[in-house]
């Protein structure tokens, strides 16, 4: 394959598993805490508080609106600081989990609108507190849409880690503009193009399958 | 019997007021005792106030004006951790069932346990005893999409009773579910009541619900308290324009009728009497003859209802002879003028 072994291919594999795991982990930490507090301080939810909802939701739709492409390039000094290079596939989990953080509290943050005022009620009137509510009614319930949700932001993540091989980032987006496209290699580029749409169905499936197994 | 302890809610001129435009007042100085061991209801049309009033007995909703108190405590003044405890001494169940569709039966109870402290050992034994008392212990580990609607609000008030309440405030509690299985749900409240003497607290807007289990009822009107009493008072001799619509409502024919003229008198019979040609023995025995402009009769809860419109002879004389007739049989309501919606 002109040049360029299976092996190679491999380890795009799995430079690009790592980096959209990590970040997808990684945005989560931070992007469901953050979609939690978007839910509930929101008005007539279980904590509303107008100031905090407000500052969150303007931030988020900032950084939401930004197109991916600028938020890698804007954000490679922030990268330099944390891993101390700006190349390659741990630097790339910097930008790709920032980018990820508003996506993942907006999904967070539907989910657990799905869920009614009626549990939220009936919390409330068996005496539990707001922390119980969220963690013993709220989030439980939203359990198979959240799964849903990560499934597609996992898609959505992979989708921004091969636009960031394009700028230095590793894993099969980098091989395939690099070695595929810009050397004008096809075969190179048909390959990884396919194996990141198997990655992209097989996610998608299993998220399916895993939210409605969990979904009664 | 006014002793204090008796009373399990006290309302004193409870009011709420939503403020924005439009300002609703949704309650306007509610005052109502209600003791415990009682079925009370609270009847209105939809839109009256009385979700919003039920929500005021565990503070879901917070009073304008006025004060609740339950047990003798001001609810307004309890803080945090009290108010959570005095929300664990009142169960409550709802239209919607509220119970968490991704947890199995036995969790959806269990989780009411955990919030009220009670430890892990204990919790299975509980629950047993829960699903026991509503009929479904072989559903322990279904899921609530795998039950009816009764079933789901059976589980509901297995959830309530758990953690031993005073009271159970049941908000439309029965309006989901279609006429058998109400009257199900109804004698399942009632069990509870007279056999672990829990107060229960119905919130409807259908009287045969009030008729078929309540002993007192307020009737609320407009966030006003319209009428309060025993329920066979209001029933036999409605006082407010609330409290009639909800009496004779429209789709039974009683809502409208025309007397001609003549004298007309309502007449209300239990289940017993409701057996008897009562209107053909006042004709055989005495030749007095009535017509019948309206009539009704349901069965709630196994007894029968009836209401009927009759129109009296215009002849003074025998008008007085049936009223005592009517009087005499305990069917006697009130006489109604003739009356429009």
């Amino acid at each position: 394959m002109a040049g360029l072994g299976w092996d190679f291919i491999w380890k795009g594999f799995l430079q690009t598993m790592e980096m959209v795991i990590i970040s997808t982990v990684f945005a989560y930490l931070i992007g469901l805490p953050l979609g939690v507090i978007l839910s509930v301080t929101k008005k007539g939810n279980l904590c509303e508080n107008r100031l905090v909802y407000n500052i969150l939701a303007v931030i988020v739709n900032i950084s939401r609106s930004i197109p991916f492409l600028i938020f890698l390039v804007v954000l490679i000094p922030f990268t330099r600081l944390i891993v101390g290079t700006s190349i390659g596939t741990e630097a790339t989990i910097v930008p790709l989990t920032m980018g990820a953080i508003p996506i993942v509290a907006r999904m967070v943050e539907a989910s657990l609108e799905e869920v009614g005022h009626g549990i939220v009620e009936a919390a409330l009137a068996m005496g539990a507190d707001k922390w119980q509510v969220i963690t013993q009614f709220i989030l439980p319930e939203a359990v198979p849409s959240l799964i849903q949700g990560a499934a597609i932001n996992f898609v959505t993540i992979l989708g921004y880690s091969a636009m960031a091989g394009f700028i230095g980032g590793g894993g099969l987006g980098n091989i395939a503009y690099q070695h595929g496209y810009i050397r004008y290699k096809t075969d190179v580029l048909f390959i990884t193009v396919a194996i990141l749409v198997v990655i992209v169905w097989v996610g998608q499936e299993l998220g399916l399958k895993i939210a409605k197994k969990s979904r009664h | 019997m006014a002793d204090k302890a008796d009373i399990i809610y006290k309302l004193d001129h409870v009011t709420k007021v939503y403020e924005g435009t439009p300002r609703v007042v949704a309650l306007d100085d509610i005052s109502i005792t209600i003791n415990r061991g009682d079925i009370y209801g609270i009847i209105g049309m939809s839109g009256a106030g009385k979700s919003t009033l039920v929500r005021t007995l565990n503070r879901l909703e917070e009073v304008t004006d006025g004060t609740v108190f339950f047990e003798g405590k001001n609810l307004k003044e309890l803080r945090g951790a009290e108010l959570r405890k005095a929300r664990q001494s009142a169960g409550m169940i709802f239209q919607g069932f509220n119970l968490l569709n991704q947890k199995t039966v036995e969790k959806n109870i269990e989780v009411a346990l955990k919030i009220a402290g009670v430890p892990k050992g204990k919790r299975a034994e509980i629950i047993g005893r829960m699903l026991k008392i509503v009929g479904l212990e072989e559903k322990r580990n279904a899921y609530p999409s795998q039950l009816s609607g009764g079933q789901k609000q059976r589980v509901a008030i297995a959830r309530a009773l758990a953690t031993d309440p005073k009271v159970i405030l049941c908000d439309e509690a029965t309006s989901a579910l279609d006429p058998g299985i109400t009257s199900e749900i109804l004698e399942l409240l009632k069990k509870i009541n007279k056999e672990l003497n829990v107060t229960i607290i119905m919130i409807t807007h259908e009287m045969s619900v009030v008729e078929a289990i309540c002993d007192r009822v307020a009737v609320i009107d407009g966030g006003k308290l319209a009428e309060e009493g025993a329920v066979r008072d209001i029933f036999v001799n409605p006082k407010s324009d609330a409290a009639r619509r909800l009496v004779y409502p429209e789709h039974t024919g009683l809502g409208l009728f025309d007397g001609q003229g003549r004298k007309c008198v309502r007449l209300v019979f239990n289940g017993v009497e409701a057996k008897e040609p009562i209107i053909a023995k006042l004709a055989s025995s005495k030749g007095i003859e009535v017509s019948i402009l309206s009539a009704n009769t349901k069965s709630v809860g196994g007894i029968g209802f009836g209401q009927m419109i009759i129109a009296l002879p215009e002849d003074e004389e025998k008008g007085h002879i049936a009223t005592e007739y009517f009087k005499e049989l305990g069917v006697f309501g009130e006489e109604v003028e003739a009356w429009q919606d």
